[in-house]
């Protein structure tokens, strides 16, 4: 089974801060992989190396095992990469529809956009979601919803393009325990019809729970890479992150 | 019934801010026409504001594009007089006109990309760079022209693309039928448009903008590039209107333009933007510049009034925006 990408050896620093130290991590297809560590461990700046936001300083990216160069947002987009942002990537004064969209717009020839489809299609998706508002509609802008729905809106994004890996840096922050067990179940949809979930989070208990493998992150450095035989429970993967911190 | 009034509400909404530029707009309509209605009758007033307002529609569209892109340029005001100048030149030269507005057209849109390349590249800020191109471009002008103007009578008068652009059509000035086609084009490039919505997205959160695969310096570079253009067609059209090109031409539309940008509604800190709000804003400012002498006040005023509309509109803007924002 080759993978969907690969990352190796990849060095990445902000003026003094080494923030990914030869850092190396591949997802496989059909693959749910967690990615663990603490605050400022470096996750965050390693998935947005790995969708093209940030060129590294050292290292290479493989995409579907061949080396890529120049590799942009866009082309992670194209490669069909989709990414939830801790940020959430967000443009607040526009619509949901138009966020929905954003740098995917459904257009006719010459660049003009299918309102109509996109007004259905990201009507369907919030619907889908399970927005809980009457009052929100495709045309809303986003920076009306509360915080859960942006959210919301990030996720429905991520969703519409099949991607064939998704990724997700901490998806359930803000949500309800109702909402998170909707993301879950997503997931795990994802994986059953043999795609891909690169799972950020910081609750050990529900990246245990739906990881196949995970990666610890320690500063900047890949410390473990363990697969779900390797570790018997949240406690035991909770304890070996807790020795690898120590014993730095 | 209910429906009814929701779909308006909905309308409203989503256009408040091009609502209320017309809504200065009609009062200032109001306030001539009760002020001087003999004045305001007379057809010539109308036909000084007919030449004004085409020229400003074709600078001040391209900067709502700018602006609801998060930057700001002035440097358009001297992009304004080069082109007019090579357009000129060429003309003098004896190059077919048609052709040396094609020439002078793209050199503006040239201008402007260079401008917008210094800009993103070099990571300045546009304010403070475009003001430094708005020197530089006109001091090359003055050189080059030794302050001299360049009369086309002779050239231009019987040439039909004089006739085409800035002749009459049944008693109705052709530049005004371009200056409309120019805002329908641009109302669809601004919200309809791959182009214009990532204008939106960038100018909200180039953050955000950039993550999602947006090139966003190339969006800020063509944004600077339609500036440039719409200022090349500005210039050439007012050069064609007077048959003559002179070295400071442009300079008094700087502060108007930027003026009717505002007052027209669209925001200074980006993400939002209106046309049609941008086309009243100009139409206020135009019919503020004639309105002035026309209901019998002294021309000194002018420069008065026109403040008082500038902070009467923002001030105005600001409650609308607070109650839909
Ligand atoms: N754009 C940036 N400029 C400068 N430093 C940065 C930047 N992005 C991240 N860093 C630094 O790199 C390190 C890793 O940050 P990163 O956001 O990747 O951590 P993280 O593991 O995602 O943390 P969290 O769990 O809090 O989200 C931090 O020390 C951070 O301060
Ligand atoms: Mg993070």
């Amino acid at each position: 089974m080759g993978n969907i990408i690969e990352l190796k050896n990849v060095t990445k620093k902000f003026g003094g801060i080494t923030a990914l130290n030869k850092a190396s991590l591949h997802v496989g297809a059909g693959e749910i992989v967690g990615l663990i560590g603490d605050n400022g461990a470096g996750k965050s700046t390693l998935i947005k190396t790995l969708v093209g936001v940030y060129s590294p300083d050292e290292g290479e990216i493989l995409i579907r095992d061949r080396k890529v160069s120049s590799w942009t947002a866009l082309k992670a987009r194209e490669a069909g990469i989709e990414t939830v942002f801790q940020d959430r990537a967000l443009c607040p004064q526009q619509s949901i529809v138009w966020n929905i969209f954003m740098g995917k717009e459904l257009t006719y020839p010459f660049g003009f956009v299918r309102e109509k489809e996109q007004i259905n299609e990201a009507n369907r998706l919030i619907r889908e979601i399970g927005f809980t508002s009457k009052l929100i509609n495709a045309d809303s802008p986003v920076g009306n919803l509360s915080g859960g729905e942006r959210q919301g809106v990030a996720i429905a994004r991520a969703i519409y393009n099949n991607a064939e890996l998704i990724i997700l840096d901490e998806p359930t922050n803000a949500l309800s325990l109702n909402e998170t067990q909707k993301v879950f179940d997503f997931v795990k949809n994802v994986k059953k019809s043999n795609r891909s979930v690169l799972f950020i989070g910081h609750n050990i208990y529900h990246v245990y729970d739906i990881s196949d493998r995970f990666v610890v992150l320690d500063r900047g450095e890949v410390v473990h890479q363990l697969t779900k035989n390797d570790v018997a429970s949240p406690e035991e993967l909770m304890k070996i992150m807790r020795d690898t911190i120590v014993q730095h | 019934m209910k429906k009814e009034s929701s779909v308006i509400n909905k309308i409203f909404h989503k256009n408040g801010r091009a609502f209320g530029s017309m809504g200065y707009f009609i009062i200032l309509m109001l306030i001539f026409l009760i002020g001087a209605p003999e004045a305001w009758l007379r057809p010539n007033l109308h036909q000084s504001v007919f030449v004004m307002m085409p020229t400003l529609i074709f600078l001040v569209i391209p900067l709502v594009f700018l602006v609801a892109s998060g930057e700001i340029d002035l440097s358009f005001a001297s992009t304004y007089a080069l082109a007019a100048y090579i357009f000129s030149i060429l003309v003098k030269s004896g190059i077919d006109p048609a052709v040396a507005i094609l020439a002078g057209v793209i050199s503006g849109a040239v201008v402007g990309a260079l401008v917008g390349a210094l800009i993103v590249y070099g990571r300045l800020s546009s304010l403070v760079a475009s003001l430094g191109v708005l020197f530089l471009l006109r001091g090359l002008i003055l050189v080059l022209t030794e302050s001299r103007s360049i009369t086309m009578m002779d050239e231009l008068e019987n040439h039909w693309v004089y006739h085409l652009l800035v002749g009459n059509f049944y008693g109705f000035p052709m530049q005004m039928i371009w200056a409309l086609a120019f805002v329908i084009f641009s109302y669809y490039l601004f919200n309809k448009h791959v182009f214009g919505i990532h204008i939106h997205h960038v100018g909200d959160n180039y953050v955000s903008a950039e993550q999602m695969g947006i090139n966003v310096k190339a969006v800020k570079i063509k944004a600077f590039m339609f500036v440039g253009l719409g200022a090349g067609i500005a210039g050439i059209f007012t050069t064609l209107i007077t048959y003559s090109f002179f070295p400071t031409q442009g300079f008094g539309y700087l502060l108007l333009a930027l003026a009717a940008v505002f007052v027209g509604g669209t925001p200074y800190w980006g993400g939002l933007g209106t046309i049609a709000g941008a086309v009243f804003g100009v139409g206020v400012i135009a019919y503020m510049e004639v309105g002035v002498i026309a209901v019998g006040m002294s021309g000194v005023w002018r420069q008065f009034f026109n403040g008082l509309i500038i902070l009467l509109a923002l001030l105005g803007h600001r409650l609308h925006g607070d109650r839909v924002r």
